[in-house]
């Protein structure tokens, strides 16, 4: 579950203040599959990585499974991010050194999973991407829809509660986009809460929830409550704030 | 992050850049080196002299006529106003307890001719207990006869006997030094050098015959031995007194073992340290080139700590990071130039056989440590500005 009230950021450029966000409310509860679409400048990659735990917002508050993050300190944001987001960008951000399999591992380094839970965990991943067959490539020999499917694995391999995609398909041609998409949405069924940030109207528009922001405001929130809603939030709600007492502690 | 995840990861890092890496660990190692090799010199010349002393015997004293104040070096030129003679050598052994043995020392050059062949030679005239003292061992035949200091016989160095007399034996064969006619009756096993003189090199002829020789009343000094190192300080006072006594005046110089030898020793020592001075420099340059390729590594890879922040990755893990990537190319260097530093000792070893080549041990461990050292403190600033990044920023930064 995701509280957002009255999120401001603010950007100082030059002797200029940018606000990238001027008062942002928005509510996402589990399992749902939200979009955020606008034109560029309008704020919506600052929200993204504010929902990330990537940023922290100038004013407002952010309230993750009942918990306050946005004062949260560096190594809090660290482990929020560990444990219940995962990310898919749009240019990939894969290791270029490392193979599929040990990009899909690097989450699970940080986090401190034990090697045999890790292999099993990546064949679990690599399965459920389709791309069992390519483990042992390195990025460049892969297909950009592969490269994004070996990215969608890292982000899902820590079992998150949300998945955060920045113009997933902004990289790829419209058949990789197509089944990009397909794949994201079918671990949205799966229970996960989907975030995607497009200025592509055929990929925001498929999601059940459509924000449109301007500005740094929002402008229209359409499908809120319909179908795409349904949630685990019964179920992820009491998980999540477990996830949050083990971060604390380690 | 386990240790072993780091090392993998960080290892991986280097391998991606590996001419940068090599280059890194190339600069360590010939610090590294330097320190190893400088060091092993320094500690091989105090070896070699420290072992040429104890080759004299280490419970030894040195009586000298004339006095003087120096300990490092003996005086060569004797001004004393009284000689000193047999006598004092044998007064020494009577009437100091904790000296043993004494032997007079004669010391000259003459031609020696056997035949048609003739060279010049270094001429010890002493006693039996020379043999004793400085430990010679026979190659064949005897020393020179206890209790004769005048007889015609010699004691040939084994190099010597093979310049006169080749392969013949020179046993009951006569030398001629100078205008007298001696009696081969042995010839000394080989030793080598011992305090630049070598003693291969020298005949042996009883003392007095040595000073009619040369035309001369007083030695050219008196070995004396004492039965336990402990003694030599107070075998060292009794001494003086008792010559002092039989000349009427204080005129002798008496040096022992380890005055000579801490003088060497702290001198050689000195240097030593000045050596792995000037060699820590070249560490520390190697220091700044590590800074230099992790300040590189750093903003060369900014999107991948982006990745690594977005992905959980804390601060202080990323610090890690970098950090022991800087220790990895410091101990590799580390590790590298110890080894070559030695390798280069043992082949300078097999060169100068007779030359200790050997790194003091405090020098392998220092340069170690601080190899690890410099890594850890140049690497720690670039891996503080990669722990320090700014996610958003650096996940968008444009690839370099």
């Amino acid at each position: 579950m995701i509280a957002l009230s009255g999120i401001s950021r603010t950007f100082q450029v030059g002797d200029q203040a940018v606000h990238a966000l001027a008062g942002v409310d928005l509510t996402v509860p589990d399992g749902q599959y939200l979009s955020i679409m606008g034109p560029s400048g309008s704020g919506k990659s600052t929200l993204l990585n504010i929902l990330g735990c990537l940023d922290r917002p100038t004013s407002g508050s952010y309230a993750l499974d009942g918990r306050e993050v946005a004062r949260l300190d560096e190594t809090e944001l660290s482990a929020i991010r560990r444990h219940k987001i995962g990310f898919v960008f749009q240019f990939f951000h894969l290791v270029p050194r490392l193979t599929a399999t040990e990009n899909i591992e690097l989450p699970m380094l940080f986090a401190g999973v034990e090697p045999e839970e890790r292999k099993t965990r990546i064949g679990r991943a690599l399965q459920s991407v389709g791309l069992a067959a390519r483990a042992a490539h390195r990025p460049d020999q892969l297909s950009g829809g592969e490269r994004q499917r070996v990215a969608i694995a890292r982000a899902m391999v820590m079992e998150p509660r949300i998945l955060l995609a920045d113009e997933p398909t902004g990289n790829l041609d419209s058949h990789s986009g197509g089944e990009i998409v397909e794949l994201i949405e079918e671990l949205n069924r799966g229970g996960i809460t989907l975030i995607v940030v497009t200025h592509d109207p055929s990929v925001g528009g498929r999601a059940a929830r459509r924000v449109r922001l301007a500005d740094g405001k929002v402008v229209s929130d359409e499908g809120n409550g319909g179908p795409g809603a349904r949630g685990g939030g019964e179920r992820s709600g009491p998980e999540g704030r477990e996830d949050g007492g083990r971060d604390g502690a380690s | 992050m386990s240790a072993w995840d780091l090392f993998r990861y960080t290892l991986g890092a280097l391998r991606g850049h590996r001419l940068r890496t090599w280059l890194s660990v190339t600069g360590v190692a010939i610090g590294v080196a330097s320190v190893i090799m400088l060091t092993s010199l320094g500690e091989g010349a105090r070896l070699y002299v420290t072992g040429e002393f104890s080759s004299l015997g280490s419970n030894l004293l040195i009586v000298i006529p004339g006095k003087t104040e120096t300990v490092g070096a003996t005086p060569l030129i004797s001004t004393a106003p009284h000689d000193l003679t047999v006598d004092d050598a044998e007064a020494l052994v009577r009437q100091v307890p904790e000296i043993r043995r004494t032997a007079p020392i004669a010391f000259g050059t003459a031609s020696a001719q056997v035949g048609d062949r003739s060279r010049e030679i270094t001429v010890f005239g002493t006693t039996n207990d020379m043999m004793e003292i400085r430990g010679l061992a026979m190659g064949t035949g005897r020393f020179l006869p206890e209790g004769e200091r005048d007889a015609p016989v010699c004691v040939l160095g084994a190099k010597v006997q093979r310049e006169l007399f080749g392969n013949r034996n020179p046993l009951g064969q006569m030398v001629r030094l100078g205008d007298a006619r001696f009696r081969v009756i042995g010839v000394t096993a080989p030793k080598g050098t011992s305090v630049g003189v070598d003693l291969d090199e020298v005949v042996n002829i009883p003392v007095d015959a040595a000073l009619r020789l040369f035309n001369r009343t007083g030695l050219f000094r008196v070995i004396a031995e004492v039965g336990t190192h402990a003694d030599i300080e107070g075998a060292r006072k009794r001494a003086i007194t008792v010559l002092a006594q039989r000349h009427g005046e204080e005129d002798v110089t008496i040096l022992t073992q380890d005055a000579v030898l801490s003088t060497f020793r702290k001198i050689l020592g000195i240097l030593t340290a000045a050596l792995a001075g000037i060699a820590a420099v070249s560490l520390s340059v190697a220091g700044v080139g590590i800074m230099n390729v992790m300040l590189v590594s750093v903003s060369e890879r900014t999107r991948e700590i982006g990745l690594l922040k977005a992905l959980g990755g804390t601060n202080g893990q990323i610090l890690r990071v970098f950090l022991v990537e800087a220790a990895l190319i410091s101990t590799g260097g580390g590790l590298l130039g110890l080894a070559v530093g030695v390798g280069a000792g043992q082949i300078a070893q097999q060169i100068f056989p007779d030359f200790p080549v050997q790194p003091p041990v405090w020098a392998v461990v220092a340069a170690l440590g601080v190899s690890i050292a410099v890594g850890l403190l140049f690497g720690g600033i670039p891996a503080r500005n990669a722990a320090r990044l700014d996610p958003v920023e650096a996940l968008m930064r444009k690839r370099a």
